[in-house]
Order: structure tokens, then C-alpha cells, then sequence
């Protein structure tokens, strides 16, 4: 036991100490930060070329000025224009491209042409043509003759937002948000990915380095192959959870700063008394008017994502995380020690490691689609399966899931990961000591059979 | 008493066998070598003698008991590959592997400093181990070997890698060490260093003992029909029945002559017919090299 520590400690020493374990804790933050407030930016500004379309018609004058100029497009309305006139010259004359609109467009849908030299962006597409749907829907309606139709039109005109309000057995709500579980939903099982991985890979190379540089002979006689093994895989696991560490708080730092300098404390519940009323006729705008008595939109806009954020259950997410890290990571790790003990070097490692990738890939894709249906089959039995649950089932949580489905996954995560960390000790122990052969599954599957 | 042994060992590995049979015994203060060609079962004889690997069948003692886990700390073992971390320093390296050994890493300073100052390597401590040289690194190793003061020491190729002074200073340290009371079995391909530092030997030959014992008997044993003689003067030997002549030559006054004996003829009927020739100095059994053993004995079990 003693010496099982002094290997934990070497492991764990030379890891932390190291240069990229330093950069990777201060910029994996980071960079994390600079994706969620660049992505939000790039999605709201798009592309910032500004663009001036020609619109001409074939003489109608059916759809005069009737596509309302975006931030970044006008629409300018050239009367009694052709589109042999400005074919060859628009470019010329400043123009993005020739939109042409012909008065069949009412009972023919595809009458419409936009000439460019470039693909255009779908969302000018998609604005045009609603612009152009909303006009002729209005034109049709004109035409039965209906009394007083623009005040109609513009009563019946509504957005619609939905308030998710969750209830639980006591009658207690809390107003929750669909959008923060897929965030954390995503987070969590994308970071989970990326650390088993990382961390499982340390273990390999660890394992191979051990073995090319025949470090491996001096120390197995000294300690038992099990224990440098688990050594190892130990010292790398707490590297990766006092990474983990630093990063909740920096992140609880950072949160905390944010909430109490930027955007103050307000009152939450006030806000969600206000919502069921106003919902119906007056929409989001009317509500964000009522709120920013004390801040602006956008920053009360934060403040509810925040309280959202902070609706989560947060014990169990941050409890599951660091139990499903632990775990997986100690499953995966232990089947990474047993490749990189069964071969002479690194490149030899790929024929094994495509099974192994096969089912991260696979949880992190069903992961993703869990964020759609969280309750769904295939969701259920992958956040069950040991090989994949860690990631599948972090992408569940946020989005409440039966205590017996975490408490089986659980335990069924423990029960294979005993198992696989025995079975890796036995390949281990062969594998450290054979040099020079092409190891192969088949080969793999005698050693486990091997008396020590 | 025997400081070590090793009683019938058998090891397989799936269908091949690596050992069969093999027993050797080790007595104290001895340097014992492990000779055969490769692939022999050498290495795998020594890591079932450090525990690395377990025998199918056979049994182990050190000082006439059952060799248990916990003797690890009493043996020291230096593999063929030379094993270091490449990118940890030589000092920290070093305290790593005396402390896995059981010492405490302030007694394992304490012992450092006396090995690095005595082997001429204190500039090393600092350094990561990838900055030294090959024999360097072989250095640090040795001393990470006999660390801990083990009284059994296994040396796998010790000198292979060293430049002749190092490999001097290696084997002034094995006598050394010897002298301090350790037992040493080292395997060899080099049969100089057989001769030169080996007290008893065993050779294997396709996991089986093929020849054991201390090396002056074995290469009297085998020293066989042919003598060595050395007259004053130029001396030419007859043809004779009772011998055939494999060499003559002449040089610094002397006249070495190399004989082969015809079967029974004793050593007295050679002297009676050649001490007439001229005036003897020396006549000897001619002992065959440990190299001319090895061969002959291996080729003739091929």
C-alpha cells in the first residue's frame, strides 16, 4: 500500500507539474469563455457585408416597397427597369443582385428570380420570401372585401414564447428552461467525453512509455504489476479531478462575480408573477419593458438565464459528474493501460483503439440526439450501458431523470468497472513484459487466462 | 549454505516451453553466472527469480527459506534494457526507485549522495536523464541497483554499453560489493568477464541445465588431451605414436609447442618421450577459454 502511493504521488507530481497541464487548466477556461461569448455575437451580427438589392418587376408594381430593409440588406426599387438593363452592370453599380419579381408570383409560386454573382445567405432568402408570403397573404385578403382588415390584421398579429414552469409533488413551481438543460445537457456530456479521453490516453502513453523505455522491468521488481498499474491509473485520475477543480472555481468565481457586479440581485419572482397575465395579448416585448425598470433588456435578459441556471439541480449534476468521471474513466482507463501494455509502441496502438473509440463516438451522437427526447428508448438503455453512459447520462440530467435510472446505471458502471480493471491487471501483467511480438484480441484473450 | 536457490523450475508459455527443470544454487558470497545463448530461458529465469513472473513448478529459497514477496527489498536488479524515466530528473529518478524498494527517501538521500560522490557523478542530480549519455544513464542505474544494500544482486548483461574504463570501474564495484558480503548472479554473454569475475556458473541451452559448477573444475574437466609446453631454446619435437603436434613456434628464445595426446597415453609416457628434446620450463594441461567450452558445449547439443 505504502508503495502504491509513492507511485501515485510520482504519477500525479510529474503530470501536474508539466507545462501543458499548467496551460491546459488556465486555457481550456478560457477558451471556453471567448465560445460563449463569441458564438452568441457571430449568430447576432452574421455576415457583415452590407448588401443593396435591385428589385425590379415587369411592370405591375404589385410588391412596391414591400421587403422591409435588414441591418445588413436594402431593398431599393428600381421602377420600370428590366433585367437585360442591369444584368451585366449591377455589380457596377453597387448592387448585391437583381431581385425580379414577376406579377404571376400570386397564383405562381416560383415567379421570382435573384440574380448574383455569389450564393446568397439563407436568411435573406428566408427573409424575401416572408416578406413577399406575408404581402401576397395580405393582397388575397383584400381582395374578399373585408371591413376594417389592416386593425384586424394588426390584433391578430401575435408572437408567441413559451414559459416552461416545472411542478413538483409539493406544488412548488420553478420556472425552468429548456434552452440551460441542453447547454448543460451538451457541456456535460461533451466534457465528460473529452476527459475520459484525455485522461484514459495519459494511461496509455504512460503505460507505453513504461515499456519502451524498459522502465517497466526495474519496477515490477520492486512492486506487483497490478500495483503500478493502478498507480498510475490513480496518480492520472487525480490530475484530471484537480483540474476539474480548479475549473468549477474558476467557474464559480466567475459566476458569482458576474451576478453581483453586473447584473446586481433582482427579484426573480416577481418577474414570473408577471408572465402568466401579460402572455396572451401583450408578448415578450411588453415584459421586457416591465423588467428593465432597473436594468436593460439584455442584461435582464442574463439575469433570468441566470436564475434559470440556478434552478438546476445543481448537487446531483456536479455529484453525477465527478461519480461518472471517476467511473468511466477508471473503465476506459483500465482497457487503455491493457492496450498500451500489449504493444511495443504507440502507432501499434490503432488497431485497438477503433473499437474503443466506437462506442465514445456513438454515446456522444446519442447524447446529442438525447437533447431532442431525453425519455427516449435508445436514450434509456445507452445511459444504461457502462461504456457509454457517462456521456449519455450527463446529457440526461439536466433534464430530470428517475432517481432508480441513475441508481442502476450507477451500479451496473461499478460492477463492470471492478470487472474490467481485473481483466486489465491480467493483460497487463503479460503484456509488460512481452517485447517484439504483433499483439493481437486473440492473443490478448490467452494472457487474461495466464496463471501469474 | 547456499544463499540462494532455485529447485526444478518450469515455466511455460502457452505451448513453448522457457524452462524446464532448472535448478541452481547459489553459494553466499559467490558470483554466480547465468550463461547461454539467446533465448535460452536466462531472462526468464531471472525475473521468476525477482517475482516479476511466477514458475509453473519449482520452488525458490533465500537462506533456505521460501522466497516470499516482501524479499524484493533483499534482492537488487539490474535488467538487460537499461529502464529510466527520460524526461524526471536523475536525483528524483533515483530516490523513486529507493523508495520503492522500502528505503525512506531521507535515508535514500543520505545513500545517493555517498554512490554519486564516490562514482564522480554529482554535476548529474539535477539533470533529466534524456541529457546524459548511454553509459551515463547505465551508471545511475547501477546505483539504483544496489541501493538499498541488497544481499542478493542480479546483474542481466551489466557491462554491455560501457566504455572499457567504466566497465572497469563497474567491476571494481561488483568485487567491491562482493567483499561487503553480497551474493551476485549476473548473465553474460561476454565470456572474459566469466573467467575474470565468476566463481560458479550454470549454462542453459533451450530451457534445460546444460552444464553447471565452478568454472576452474569445469575447465579443467574439459581441458581434456591437449597440453601446452614451453622449452628454452629453439626446440623442434619429433612425430611420435603418442602424440600429434598442433603448433610449434619460436620467439624470444622460447619454444611454445602445443600437443594433442592419441588415447591412452598417460601424461607420464608424453614427459618420458619429450623431456629428452631439450630443457623443459613449464608443461601444462592446456585449460580451454570459457568461450571454447560454450561452443563446444552448446553445438554438441544442437
Amino acid at each position: 500500500m505504502n508503495k502504491i502511493s509513492v507511485i501515485i504521488k510520482r504519477e500525479y507530481i510529474t503530470r501536474v507539474r508539466k507545462k501543458s497541464f499548467i496551460i491546459m487548466t488556465i486555457l481550456a477556461p478560457l477558451l471556453f469563455a471567448s465560445l460563449v461569448i463569441v458564438i452568441p455575437i457571430m449568430m447576432t451580427t452574421g455576415d457583415k457585408d452590407f448588401k443593396k438589392i435591385a428589385v425590379i418587376d415587369d411592370g405591375s408594381a404589385l410588391f412596391v416597397n414591400v421587403i422591409p430593409d435588414l441591418k445588413d440588406a436594402d431593398f431599393e426599387y428600381l421602377k420600370g427597369k428590366k433585367v437585360g438593363d442591369l444584368k451585366n452592370s449591377f455589380e457596377k453599380d453597387g448592387y448585391y443582385g437583381i431581385l425580379y419579381i414577376s406579377s404571376q408570383l400570386i397564383t405562381t409560386p416560383n415567379a421570382i428570380q435573384l440574380i448574383s454573382k455569389k450564393q446568397p445567405p439563407i436568411g435573406l432568402l428566408d427573409h424575401i420570401s416572408n416578406s413577399l408570403e406575408k404581402e401576397i397573404e395580405r393582397q388575397k385578403l383584400l381582395s374578399y372585401n373585408i371591413e376594417n382588415l389592416d386593425e384586424i390584421l394588426k390584433d391578430i398579429r401575435t408572437n408567441v414564447s413559451i414559459q416552461t414552469i416545472k411542478i413538483d409533488e409539493t406544488g412548488q413551481t420553478t420556472e425552468t428552461s429548456t434552452g440551460i438543460s441542453m447547454v448543460l445537457a451538451y457541456i456535460g456530456g461533451f466534457l465528460m467525453y473529452i476527459l475520459v479521453f484525455i485522461f484514459g490516453t495519459q494511461v496509455m502513453r504512460g503505460v507505453i512509455e513504461e515499456k519502451t523505455s524498459r522502465v517497466v522491468e526495474v519496477i515490477v521488481s520492486s512492486v506487483r504489476p497490478v500495483q503500478l498499474m493502478m498507480g498510475k491509473i490513480i496518480g492520472i485520475a487525480l490530475v484530471g479531478l484537480t483540474q476539474l477543480m480548479i475549473w468549477v472555481v474558476i467557474f464559480g468565481i466567475s459566476v458569482t462575480v458576474v451576478k453581483t457586479t453586473v447584473l446586481k440581485e433582482k427579484n426573480s419572482t416577481e418577474i414570473t408573477q408577471n408572465i402568466p397575465q401579460d402572455l396572451m395579448t401583450q408578448g415578450q416585448q411588453t415584459i421586457n419593458v416591465e423588467q428593465a425598470q432597473e436594468l436593460t433588456p439584455q442584461l435582464a435578459e442574463i439575469s433570468k438565464i441566470f436564475d434559470n441556471a440556478m434552478n438546476q439541480n445543481w448537487p446531483l449534476i456536479i455529484f453525477a459528474f465527478l461519480f461518472y468521471f471517476i467511473s468511466g474513466y477508471l473503465l476506459y482507463a483500465s482497457v487503455f493501460a491493457a492496450i498500451g501494455s500489449a504493444v511495443d509502441n504507440e502507432t501499434e496502438t490503432q488497431q485497438f483503439m477503433m473499437p474503443i473509440t466506437i462506442p465514445i463516438i456513438l454515446a456522444l451522437m446519442v447524447a446529442m440526439g438525447t437533447m431532442q427526447n431525453p425519455e427516449s428508448s435508445i436514450a434509456f438503455w445507452f445511459s444504461m450501458i457502462p461504456f457509454t453512459s457517462p456521456i449519455v447520462m450527463m446529457a440526461r440530467i439536466p433534464f430530470e431523470v428517475p432517481a432508480w435510472q441513475i441508481a442502476l446505471s450507477m451500479g451496473l458502471m461499478v460492477v463492470t468497472f471492478i470487472g474490467f480493471v481485473w481483466m486489465a491487471a491480467k493483460i497487463y501483467r503479460t503484456g509488460i513484459l512481452m517485447y517484439g511480438k504483433k499483439t493481437s484480441w486473440k492473443e490478448m484473450w490467452k494472457w487474461l487466462r495466464y496463471s501469474a | 549454505m547456499s544463499l540462494f536457490e532455485a529447485r526444478n523450475i518450469t515455466k511455460q508459455f502457452g505451448s513453448f516451453t522457457a524452462l524446464d527443470q532448472v535448478s541452481i544454487s547459489v553459494p553466499e558470497k559467490c558470483i554466480y553466472g547465468l550463461l547461454g545463448p539467446n533465448g535460452a530461458g536466462k531472462t526468464t529465469l531471472i525475473r521468476i527469480i525477482n517475482q516479476i513472473t511466477g514458475p509453473d513448478s519449482g520452488e525458490l529459497f533465500l537462506n533456505g527459506k521460501k522466497l516470499t514477496p516482501r524479499d524484493v527489498q533483499t534482492i537488487g536488479y539490474l535488467p538487460e534494457e537499461r529502464g529510466l524515466y527520460k524526461k524526471m530528473k536523475v536525483g528524483e529518478q533515483a530516490v523513486y526507485f529507493a523508495q520503492l524498494k522500502g528505503l525512506t527517501k531521507h535515508e535514500a538521500m543520505r545513500r545517493l549522495r555517498y554512490w554519486f560522490k564516490k562514482l564522480d557523478m554529482v554535476d548529474w542530480w539535477g539533470k533529466k536523464v534524456e541529457e546524459l549519455s548511454k553509459g551515463m544513464q547505465q551508471k545511475v542505474q547501477f546505483i539504483t541497483t544496489i541501493l538499498h544494500e541488497p544481499k542478493l544482486l542480479i546483474f542481466d548483461e551489466p557491462f554491455t554499453g560501457f566504455d572499457p574504463v567504466n566497465a572497469n570501474t563497474i567491476k571494481n564495484e561488483i568485487l567491491f560489493l562482493r567483499e561487503r558480503g553480497a551474493t551476485i548472479i549476473f548473465s553474460t554473454h561476454n565470456m572474459g568477464s566469466v573467467e575474470e569475475l565468476c566463481d560458479n556458473i550454470t549454462l542453459i541451452n533451450k530451457a534445460k541445465t546444460i552444464l553447471e559448477g565452478s568454472v576452474n573444475e569445469i575447465r579443467k574437466k574439459w581441458a581434456g588431451s591437449e597440453y601446452d609446453l614451453v622449452f628454452n631454446g629453439n626446440v623442434k619435437l619429433e612425430p611420435s605414436s603418442h602424440y600429434k603436434i598442433l603448433n610449434q613456434q619460436f620467439e624470444n628464445e622460447k619454444s611454445t609447442i602445443k600437443l594433442k595426446t592419441e588415447t591412452n597415453i598417460t601424461t607420464n609416457d608424453i614427459i618420458q618421450s619429450i623431456i629428452k628434446s631439450g630443457s623443459l620450463v613449464s608443461f601444462n594441461p592446456a585449460l580451454p577459454s570459457m568461450n571454447e567450452i560454450f561452443i563446444r558445449v552448446v553445438e554438441s547439443r544442437n
